[in-house]
């Protein structure tokens, strides 16, 4: 049938896994543009987000602030982490899909290294969260957000965004890959990511929160990112709060690239 | 290593989920570049059967090789000589259709010249270079099935799995597989088709398996099928008494079977093409008008009440 000669790789297997991931990055990547349902909320939900949290809750919360620090300045970097929490999810949507349809199958039909699904999904995540995150800071800025940051210090800030949303995209690939239908998945999502932003300091302080809720409020990971990006964002001390989230998400990749690799094996050979 | 002269060959295939057999013993053996139809109702274990040979599924018992490789030890062997077409046509819908090739020429270990030119090629071949740059999901139902097939070839593959390539296609778009998959046939792929169209295997396959309930109930070609199910039927019913006993007259000894009162005549066919032409012909010779004609073609249900019938037959002999 071939008219031509075909031509194969020849490479060594560790360099074409390399390879089948850069293809499904791509691939997943492609997704980002050509979904244009979820291209309206990459770029459109945080600003909506944004402006109405600042204008809606600012008067009001700017009292339990500390002084000189204007409302939108604080939620800026709780909004950023929101929003990258919940952008994590399409991952867990993406995969779930993959795994309804057929398509799973014809990848797994080819000679080549199946984990590359999950890798192409995850990393695709990562660029779109990138691309909302700087949409919020360009809108942030135009409606008055001013920062202290250094460039080091936005440096750190990149890369403590980038690894939260990368761990937080391998625990969405676990969701994706046990639940059953994408309805599923949003809401497993939804019940999951909405608790652990509020029940944190992305929006308020936590000293208006009762004892239990402001015990778990100060303890879990959400906050101790969101604290760290605050911190540098504002130019005050950072405290514990940038090693703690490293290691947060260190931790949460460590338990959540196996986890879900395990299971999407498993899932995809029965 | 010695080439084995079966291409795919299954032995006392076995699989279970949970407590459920669906898989009782399959034996299956596929000669270079023929073509083999695995025919049976809803339920009967043909996706299952493919799944297992094309290392998706595991299994409990049995042995199964393709081109000589274990699917089980050898999976990434296996996976390097077949294409696979499933029921749901596996294509990424938000990618067009040349990107889907590319991108799954690619995962076959093409180089990317080697898979955008083959795309092209395939392309042309399937009738699919105008809606070439758009998202497969604006395709049409045949559009994708030949998309998904198309995917299936990109790295010419030897051997070639089609699990229902027609279910749920308008007769047009059938068709139109059928040619595509003839072709493959011709070029000596050598294929394992499921179907639950007794006609398809008819038209397509070199051998036929017949499963029900996990079990092969009968196999051979479709000429011995056929003959073992009985052939197709020609009624013919004329308008009055008068070219009735005309019609019985010139038709002779081939008429099995008349019904005076409708005054209807019935007539075995053993090829459609050349015996419904000879009856024609006999009549239009001696002037003979029908009022009407009709074929009646063995239904898989026949296929299954007498194949299964015959089979509890023998098992009955065997006891006794």
């Amino acid at each position: 049938m071939a008219t031509k000669q075909l031509v194969f790789e020849q490479k060594p297997k560790w360099i074409m896994a390399l390879n089948d991931s850069l293809i499904m990055i791509k691939r997943s990547s492609r997704h980002i543009i050509r979904n244009t349902d979820q291209l309206l909320g990459t770029f459109f939900q945080p600003i909506m987000f944004l402006v109405l949290f600042s204008t809606v809750f600012g008067g009001a919360i700017s009292m339990a602030l500390p002084k000189g620090v204007s409302y939108l300045d604080f939620l800026m970097a709780g909004i950023i982490v929101q929003t990258v929490a919940f952008g994590s999810t399409t991952t867990a949507l993406a995969v779930c899909n993959d795994l309804q349809k057929g398509i799973v199958d014809r990848f797994r039909s080819l000679p080549m290294a199946n984990l590359a699904v999950l890798n192409g999904h995850v990393i695709s995540d990562v660029f779109r969260n990138a691309i909302s995150t700087v949409v919020m800071i360009l809108t942030g800025l135009v409606i008055g957000f001013r920062t202290h940051a250094s460039f080091v210090d936005w440096l750190v800030i990149t890369g403590l965004l980038l690894l939260f949303t990368l761990a937080f995209s391998w625990l969405s690939a676990i969701m994706g890959v046990v639940a059953k239908s994408v309805e599923g998945v949003q809401w497993l999502g939804f019940v999951l990511v909405f608790p652990l932003t509020f029940a944190s300091t992305a929006f308020v302080p936590a000293e208006g929160m009762n004892r239990v809720l402001r015990a778990f409020a100060e303890n879990q990971p959400i906050t101790q990112i969101v604290e760290a990006v605050r911190a540098l964002m504002l130019g005050t001390p950072t405290g514990n709060h940038v090693w703690l989230s490293v290691v947060w998400c260190i931790g949460m990749l460590v338990i959540s690239v196996p986890v879900a690799s395990w299971l999407f094996r498993r899932k995809t050979t029965n | 290593m010695a080439q084995s002269e079966y291409v795919i060959e299954a032995k006392k295939l076995q699989k279970s989920y949970g407590s459920n057999q669906v898989l009782k013993g399959i034996d299956l053996k596929v000669e270079r570049g023929t073509m083999l139809a695995l025919l049976g109702p809803n339920g009967a274990g043909k996706t299952t059967t493919v799944r297992i040979l094309s290392t998706l599924l595991g299994f409990d018992g049995g042995s199964v090789t393709v081109e000589g490789h274990d699917v089980v030890k050898q999976a990434d062997k296996v996976r390097s000589v077949i294409g696979l077409t499933g029921q749901s046509a596996a294509v990424d819908e938000l990618l067009t259709g040349r990107e889907n090739l590319v991108m799954m020429g690619r995962l076959y270990r093409l180089t990317a010249d080697s898979a955008k030119a083959r795309a092209q090629e395939l392309l042309e071949e399937f009738d699919l270079v105008k809606a070439a740059d758009r998202p497969a999901k604006t395709y049409s139902g045949g559009m994708r099935r030949r998309l998904d097939l198309a995917v299936s070839l990109i790295a010419t593959p030897p051997v070639i799995f089609l699990d229902e390539p027609t279910t749920g296609l308008d007769p047009r778009s059938r068709l139109a597989m059928w040619d595509i998959i003839n072709r493959l046939k011709e070029q000596g792929t050598t294929i394992l088709l499921t179907t639950q169209y007794l006609e398809e295997a008819d038209q397509l396959a070199d051998k036929i398996v017949v499963i029900d309930g996990g079990r092969v109930i009968a196999n051979g070609t479709a000429n011995e099928l056929k003959s073992k199910i009985g052939n197709d039927r020609l009624q013919l019913t004329f308008k009055d008494q008068k070219t009735f006993q005309k019609a019985l007259t010139a038709l002779g000894k081939t008429v099995i079977d008349t019904n005076g009162k409708d005054f209807m005549a019935t007539i075995v066919i053993k090829d459609t093409n050349s015996d419904v032409k000879k009856v024609l012909e006999t009549l239009s010779d001696a002037q003979i008008p029908i009022a009407s004609m009709d074929i009646h073609k063995p239904t898989l249900d026949d296929v299954f009440l007498s194949l299964t019938g015959t089979q509890k037959a023998a098992n009955t002999e065997e006891t006794k």
